[in-house]
This record gives structure tokens, sequence and C-alpha cells, in this order.
């Protein structure tokens, strides 16, 4: 197993450096310009000599690839530059927020394993039930609905109609403190948008994986022998039918990431997704160039663990063989 | 997203999934007919609305402003008064049009990179494949952002940033397909009768890995529409006056914090009804290429 990490975790670099890489290429390629980013509207009456100077002074008249080169170097060292639009060095604006969107994230994630494991198995119980038909085609709607649309939907009706969670931001305004009865309530529904917006995916797989289990001999065999309904559903159907599923689970990072994005913006949720967005909107380059590094290494990340829990849980599986 | 299509019939008394009874059929049957018209109603509206009728979307009517639905706006008014059905279907003309050009570009690529991989092998499909790892492990939305971001919003950064983050899964498609046909007696015939490297791909590869690949680029589309209202909503697609799916929502968001919900409802049921179609379609024309897998509705 640690070997398997290993070599991933090798894998995983070439990977990082490629996508710095080019992001710094893109960048160069785009019609952006550092200095004028950097001096905003007092480039307009700055004459050419003062401009070149800046130039010089940023480090920006330098091949994209020595840029690119310096940022490495020194993001090694803990330094990632220093972000425009909020005012701070990046690794504060990253080390403030990540724990937020960590938090949403993990919370959204586990209620949508919960809830979508028990719709799928109530679904796969009864193929071709109402049950079953009324889980699956809300499953293929909420699939196709974008989460930004539910998310401002659920603010109408929590927030406007019914005024019982507030509609955004990570404390009450006026409020000094984080406690930890104002996060939950404002908690409750970004973190409840994502977990729907990630519910169709799981409901679906393991209503196919549940099913698929319950038409196979071991089930036909475990009823046979006359054992109850409630040891077939856990003991033999579960156990195979999840498995498939429990192994994707690290592979649904990138798909979280996009949901963080848009539900943390909509929700001024004080993470490093929402801080992504108004990087992009102030073309601020170092918290972008960062913050998209650092989503990739998430989804490297989700990748080593899905194979990692592929071998945990699969005895079939030999992680040598990997 | 793959999962089999809903409403298999079951023997009531045991878990029957590969049944074919005439109730599955005709629930199938239902089920292209209604995707089938929802697509056409879509490409209809969207084609013939703007030059048959004499209305203009941006028409502001500040006495009408904000009124809920009803009989004279049947999706009632925005915060300037402009007719939001109108404003819906000409929306859904631009983010159709996107997520079309969008698909169509990556699916070119797609197919091209997928091909070239399969038809070459050895180091150049191992590196080809690196490349399209690499670009997975930035989430697609992030990456969308970044190039729009850096090139400024606008039509053509939306559909290249689109197309650049889809045109992976049809290259990996198009790779196994290849991969799968290489093996054919009639690939080994054609080589054996002296045709090039480039003629067996053009002529023999090419043709057959196109049902695949044309699928996968109807499947596309309300990705790529899906993508550009994210873009849009998050103020890094197109401009706000041009009425896109996602501006309208972005913009419905004002009037949304006051109380009004219909402004934001529409616009979100005009990209969730053509999405559920076409991947009904899709379902369909794939149980008709390969009829012995289960269908599955991609999403």
């Amino acid at each position: 197993m640690a070997r398997l990490a290993g070599r991933r975790a090798l894998f995983a670099v070439p990977v990082l450096l490629v996508v710095t890489f080019g992001v710094f290429a893109i960048a160069a390629a785009s019609p952006f310009d550092p200095v004028k980013a950097y001096a905003g509207t007092a480039a307009l009456g700055a004459d050419q000599q003062t401009l070149d100077r800046l130039r010089e002074n940023l480090g920006v008249d330098q091949p994209f690839a020595a840029r690119w080169w310096h940022w490495l170097t020194s993001a090694l060292t803990g330094d990632l530059g220093h972000s425009s639009v909020m005012r701070q060095p990046v690794a504060q604006v990253i080390g403030e927020r990540l724990v937020w969107s960590a938090l949403l994230c993990a919370v959204a994630f586990a209620a949508a394993v919960l809830v979508g494991t028990l719709l799928g198995v109530l679904a796969a119980r009864r193929p071709g039930s109402a049950v079953d038909r009324t889980v699956t085609s809300l499953a293929y709607t909420l699939e196709a609905a974008p989460v930004f649309w539910i998310a401002l939907l659920a603010i109408w009706l929590f927030a406007l109609q019914w005024d019982v969670l507030p509609a955004g931001g990570l404390t009450d305004t006026g409020s000094e403190q984080v406690t930890f009865g104002q996060v939950t309530s404002h908690l409750a529904l970004p973190a409840g948008v994502l977990a729907v917006s990630q519910l169709p995916w799981f409901t679906l797989y393991v209503r196919q994986g549940v099913g698929d289990a319950l038409a196979e001999d071991p089930v036909r065999g475990a009823r046979a022998r006359g054992l109850s309904e409630r040891t077939v559903l856990l003991g033999h159907a579960l156990r195979s039918g999840l498995l498939p599923v429990l192994t994707l689970i690290g592979s649904r990072v990138p798909e979280l990431i996009t949901g963080a994005l848009l539900v943390e913006s909509v929700f001024s949720w004080p993470g490093i997704a929402a801080a992504t967005v108004e990087a992009a909107t102030a073309v601020d380059f170092p918290l972008l160039a960062a913050l998209t590094t650092l989503a990739t290494a998430a989804v490297l990340a989700g990748n080593l663990l899905a194979d990692l829990l592929y071998g945990l849980f699969d005895p079939r599986v030999k992680l040598s063989d990997m | 997203m793959t999962c089999d299509a809903p409403a298999p019939a079951a023997a009531p008394e045991t878990t029957q999934w590969r049944s074919y009874g005439p109730k599955r059929r005709s629930t199938r049957a239902l089920r292209v007919r209604t995707s089938a018209a929802l697509v056409a109603a879509t490409v209809l509206a969207v084609l013939l609305v703007p030059p048959l009728v004499q209305l203009d979307q941006q028409a502001v009517d500040l006495a009408a402003k904000l009124r809920p639905p009803s009989f004279q706006h049947p999706f009632g008014t925005d915060d300037v008064g402009r007719d939001l059905l109108l404003r819906c279907v000409y929306g859904l003309r631009v983010s159709l049009l996107v997520g079309v050009a969008a698909a169509l570009t990556a699916t070119v690529v797609g197919t091209a990179v997928g091909a070239a991989a399969g038809a070459l092998g050895g180091w150049a499909d191992r590196a080809l494949m690196r490349v399209v790892d690499t670009f997975s492990s930035v989430p697609h939305l992030l990456l969308g952002i970044f190039i729009v971001a850096m090139f400024r919003p606008g039509v053509w950064p939306v559909v290249i940033s689109v197309a650049l983050t889809h045109w992976l899964s049809t290259a990996r498609i198009v790779r196994a397909e290849v991969l799968s046909l290489r093996s054919r007696p009639y690939i080994d015939a054609a080589v054996s009768g002296g045709a090039s490297r480039w003629r067996v791909a053009v002529r023999h590869l090419l043709p057959a890995v196109l049902p695949q690949a044309a699928l996968a680029a109807v499947l596309m589309v309300p990705h790529a529409m899906w993508h550009e209202s994210a873009l849009s909503f998050l103020g890094l697609g197109l401009p706000t006056h041009t009425a896109s799916l996602g501006t309208l929502i972005q913009t419905a968001r004002g009037s949304l914090l006051a109380g009004q919900w219909w402004p934001t409802l529409f616009p979100g049921l005009f990209l969730i009804v053509p999405t559920l179609a076409i991947a009904g379609l899709a379902g369909a024309w794939r149980e008709r290429i390969h009829p012995r897998h289960r269908s599955e509705l991609m999403l």
C-alpha cells in the first residue's frame, strides 16, 4: 500500500509541474498585463518609463518560463505571492479560508453519502415500484438542475418565505465572534444544497450496485437458506453492492470542487472556492494560480484515496498488482 | 454520469433486472417520444421565434416591472419590465449556440486525439493519454474560470474554455473504440493489402468510430450549456445584456432577494428540460447501437 501511494505521489509531481507551467503559459498568451493590473487606473496617466520600471520591479519583463520557475521555487519555501484582491499574502488567504471550505465539503459529502445510500437502497429493493420511479426521476431531475439555481431557490424558500435559516455568510452581520451555533445555522443551507447536488450520483450508483447484487446468486442462496430480509440486505447485498460506490468516492473531488465554487459564491461562504471566483473576477493572478494548483493537488489526492479504498475494501484486489 | 434507465418491469416477488416485458417497452417508447417532442420544441422555438415573432426581447416597460406570471406575460416580467418568456427563449438560443459550438469543437479535438492515440499506439499513445490525464486533474469549471478570467469574458473565451475541458471523455471513448477495432480482420486485410497507416485510419477506423463520437457530441451539448450558464452566472461568461440562461439567473438574483421567484425559476427550467430530453434521446440511441447493453441515461 505504501508503495502504491508512493508511486501515485511520484506521478502527481510531474502533473502538478505541468499544470502550474500551463497556468503561466495561458497567462502569458492572454491579453492580461500584470503591470496594468498592479497599477490600476494610475497606469492610464503614467509615462512609458515609469511603466517599464514597474515592469522590471515586478519581474514581469522576463519570459514566462523564468517567472514560472521563480514562482515555483518561492512557492516551495511557502511564499506564494501577494493577493491584490484580498490585500493579504496568498498563503494567508488560503490558511484562513481552507478550513471553512473543508468543513462545508465534508458535511455536504457525508450528508450526500448517507442520504444517497438510503434512497438508493430503497429504490433498489423494489425495482419498477412507485418508490423506485420517484427516486430515479427525482435524481435525474436534480442531476440536470444547475446547482446555483437550486441554491437561489433554497434561499428564496428557507430564508425569505419561511425565514428559518440565514441566507448567507458565516455568522450574523454585526456578530463579533464565530460561535458554534451561528456557524451551524449558517452552514445548513450551503451544505444542504451542495449535498443535494452530489446526491443524484450516489443514489443512482447505489441503486444500480445494490440492485445488481440483489439479483445475484449469493443473495438468492441466502434467501433460500431462509435468512431474514435484514441479513440478506445488510450482510449480502449492501456489502457487494456498495463496493463500487465506495471506491469511486475519491474520484468525486472535481465535482465537489465545481459545486463548492458555485455554492460558496451564492452563499458568500468565506471559503477558498468563493475566493477563487473573486480572484478570477478581479484577475488576481497570484491567488488564482495558487488556488488552481491547490485544486489539482486535491483531485490527485482524491484519485489516490479512490485507489487505496479499492484495495482496502475489495479483498480480491491486490494493491501490488495495480 | 451513468446509470440504468428508470422503470424496468419486475415480477412482484423477485428482482428481475434484465426482463424486457411489454410494460417496459411501452414506458420506453413513451420516454423516447416525450424526449423527441421536447427536443423538437426546443429547436423550433430557438430557430423560429426570433425571426417570426415581431417582439423585442430588450423592450423595457418600467410600468410593468416584476409582474408575476399572468396571461399576458406567461413567465412574468423582470426588473425592468422585459417579458421573461421571450428573454428565456433568446437566452436558450444563445446558450444552445455556445453549447453546440463548444461540443463540436471538443468532439473534433477529442476524436482526433483519441484516434491518433489508438491508431499510432506505443509511446505516442502513452504521451497523448498522459496529456488527457493531466487535463482531467484540473476541475473543469476551475480551468474554465481561469481561462475566461485571463482572456476577459466574452463568447469566444467561453466556447474555447468549455471545449478545452470537454474533449477528454471523447478522446478516451474514441481511443478505446479504435483499440478494439484494430484487431478486427478487415483492418488486417487492409494492412496486408498495402494500405498506408493514414488510409487505414481515415477510411477504416474513423467511419467506424463516428457513431460513438456523435453520441458523445450530442450528450456534450447539455453539459456545455451547463458550463456556459455556470460561468455566466459567476459573472465570468457572457456580458449581462446578452440574454443567456446563466446571465438571466444572475440578473434575477437581485429580485429574488426581494421575494420575486419567477425571474430565477423559469431560466433554470429552460436548462433542465432540454438536458433531460437530450439524455433520454441519447439513451434510446445507444440502445439501438448496442442493443445488448442496458439503457443508460447519461447526464
